[in-house]
């Protein structure tokens, strides 16, 4: 069985706000049966523009079902600029996370609330523009758009996340070259606005990124050989860490503060930082 | 809340006897079979008793039994190491609808340049005779073909399968894995050359199977490094879980008939149940020919990964063709060879028995599955709301 959290259990079990609203306001159908799931949602704004009502109806897997209810709970109260912020992750977090593969039960939730809040700015005609797109995966119909969404919101890295997060590439495999090439395009991309930036950070972005890239970049690498790694003070262009578990007694930390924190840092972040260990 | 296991084609529970059989061999007689003291001596007799056990079962003689580790071990044992043993170059022949012990081989095969060929199946999970002649024609071919299906419970027609394989002049390999000890196997009546079986389909533990090679058959060793198993497989014989396959064999042998007399009355009354208290409700696979413990109903518009948690709710396991429980994210290839839409491949449930069910265990599934079908139709977007 997978594993999930109670929370996820609890609304796959008692599922919120189960049905179609009559003459919504907004309507997001997302997914298809050959896929494996399908959203439909509806919601109801009130006189204070804010969503007052919101239902759904789901054909999918137990975290399908979850993620759908816990998106009615989530957007109810919100006004529609505050509903398009919410990402899938979001979605995750409010469940309490969901296993890396049901990812896209997430994504599924997203992308009902996208096309629903375009089809009320649309006035109740879900606008062309968003159902089209160069299509990537052919088995699961997967644009190349959404493709590069989910690799930006989620910090994807491999082809097998975005098979994990919107399916693309779970069928024949077929477009999997394609999407590495869109996730090299990207990283380079990052790399690049590290490399140049454009304006000076200021000193919260810097913080903001130094700690980005230690969680997606470094710290799962370190982690795969029981490490880890925190980050203490960041003064100036030094930045201040700590190693955590079996880095903290290893005899090469020294070598992987340079060649791997420090160097990841200067990748992604700015070129000019350098890494020190918190001395006790 | 009672547990009730109708999931038997995934494992089944290990029965006391065999549990009482195993137990010696772990506290008294632990031996090595092949030493030449009485610790081994007294092993090495019930390692032959239970090698006659399986044989016996099969009606085939004891020399063409070699214990493996599991039925995917048997499979990749029989396919390699015909393949290796050939003396001319052969094709492969095999079924779209195979375990992944069978797929996972020939297409490995197939990428070192093998040529392999996949049959279909019909709408009923049946294969095409006349389309497994074309293929023979073409050449001389390594046959690997399931005995019974899984995940629909379809039986082949082996005996048919098998007389056109030798007639052909080619190998005929069977994944029985699902078929032993579910209906009669006579292995005298039956021209295999060989057979895959595993331990924990039939209430012996998991990490036992067995390999029968009809004497004659070329076959290379694929575990090598022992004289063990008449230097078939080598390797010290995993003599405790080989005393229980061959006690589980001897049971199997005896509980046939249940099998398939009050085991398939079970099964048959919960299948009628169902389509009855469900509407939009189909069973998938040839019902004339289908091992007496297995159905594969789909209940349209709803999804199998739903269904199977809120069985387990109701205390009740079963399994599904699902994408999400088929750890792809495709439904089954079982299910989507048989051509079955995708309105009801999602939503393939497979309930799977054993001696040990009961009346009581019908009566559960019937009185809870109308519910949940309910409760999730209530929530799909496919389902037209009144």
């Amino acid at each position: 069985m997978w594993d999930y959290t109670d929370k996820v259990l609890d609304h796959f079990r008692n599922p919120r706000n189960v049905g179609t609203i009559e003459k919504p306001d907004g309507l997001g159908e997302v997914g298809s049966m050959a896929c494996g799931d399908a959203l439909k949602l509806t919601f109801k704004l009130g006189p204070d523009k804010r969503i007052a009502e919101a239902k759904f109806q789901t054909f999918g897997c137990a975290s399908a079902i979850a993620s759908s209810s816990a998106l009615t709970e989530m957007i109810k109260g919100m006004t529609l600029e505050e509903a398009g912020k919410v990402t899938n992750q979001d979605i995750a977090d409010f469940l309490g996370g969901l296993p890396e593969q049901k990812m896209h039960c997430s994504v599924l939730g997203r992308e009902a609330l996208e096309v629903a809040i375009a089809n009320y700015h649309n006035g109740g005609k879900t606008p062309k523009k968003m159902l089209e797109g160069k299509v990537v995966c052919h088995c699961f119909g997967v644009t190349e758009q959404e493709i590069e969404r989910v690799v930006r919101d989620n910090h994807l890295v491999t082809a097998e996340q975005v098979t994990h997060y919107c399916k693309a590439g779970g069928g024949c495999g077929n477009c999997i070259p394609d999407i590495e090439a869109i996730i090299t395009r990207i990283t380079d991309e990052k790399k690049k606005a590290a490399a140049e930036p454009s304006r000076r950070m200021t000193v919260l972005e810097k913080i903001q990124r130094i700690g980005d890239t230690l969680t997606r970049e470094i710290r799962p690498m370190l982690q795969k050989d029981g490490g880890d790694v925190e980050l203490v003070d960041v003064v100036g262009n030094r930045v201040i860490v700590s190693f955590r578990g079996m880095c903290a007694h290893c005899p090469s930390a020294s070598v992987t503060i340079k060649e791997v924190v420090e160097a990841k840092l200067k990748e992604f972040v700015a070129p000019d930082l350098v890494v020190e260990e918190e001395k006790p | 809340m009672k547990n009730i296991y109708l999931d038997n084609n995934a494992t089944t529970a290990v029965a006391p006897e065999v549990m009482a059989a195993m137990q010696p061999f772990f506290t008294e007689l632990w031996g090595n079979p092949s030493s030449m003291h009485v610790f081994g001596g007294q092993v090495a007799r019930y390692v032959s008793l239970a090698r006659e056990q399986v044989a016996a079962m099969l009606h085939a003689d004891p020399s063409e039994i070699v214990f493996t580790s599991c039925g995917t071990e048997s499979d990749n044992m029989a396919i390699f190491g015909a393949i290796e043993a050939a003396t001319r170059p052969l094709r492969i022949i095999t079924s779209r609808v195979e375990h992944p012990a069978v797929l996972g081989p020939c297409r490995r095969l197939k990428e070192s340049g093998m040529d392999v060929v996949e049959l279909g199946v019909d709408n009923a999970g049946r294969l095409d005779l006349a389309e497994l002649k074309t293929a023979l024609a073409a050449g001389p071919a390594l046959v690997t073909i399931m005995w019974a299906n899984n995940e629909t419970g379809v039986i082949f027609p082996i005996r048919e399968i098998a007389e056109l394989v030798k007639a052909a002049g080619g190998i005929l390999h069977t994944d029985a894995v699902q078929a032993v000890g579910k209906i009669p196997i006579d292995l005298r009546q039956v021209p295999v050359d060989m057979l895959s079986l595993s331990g924990h389909k039939l209430h012996a533990p998991k990490g036992i199977g067995a390999l029968y090679i009809r004497k004659g058959t070329r076959i290379k060793p694929f575990m090598i490094g022992g004289h063990q198993e008449n230097g078939r497989r080598g390797g010290t014989e995993n003599v405790p879980y080989i005393v229980g396959l061959g006690k589980a064999c001897e049971l199997a042998q005896s509980s046939i008939k249940d099998e398939n007399t009050r085991v398939a009355a079970l099964r048959d009354r919960l299948e009628a149940g169902l389509l009855k208290s469900c509407p939009d409700t189909r069973v998938n696979g040839d019902r004339q020919n289908r091992l007496p413990n297995t159905t594969n109903i789909s209940f349209q518009f709803i999804e199998g990964e739903a269904i199977l948690y809120h069985l387990s709710d109701n205390g009740v396991a079963a399994a599904s063709g699902s994408a999400c429980t088929s750890g792809s994210l495709e439904p089954s290839h079982v299910i989507r060879a048989m051509g079955v839409p995708f309105t009801a491949a999602h939503g393939s449930t497979r309930f799977s028995f054993s001696r040990y069910n009961t009346d009581a265990d019908v009566d559960a599934v019937l009185a809870c599955m109308p519910g949940i079908v309910k409760k999730l139709r209530a929530m799909s977007p496919f389902v037209k709301q009144s």
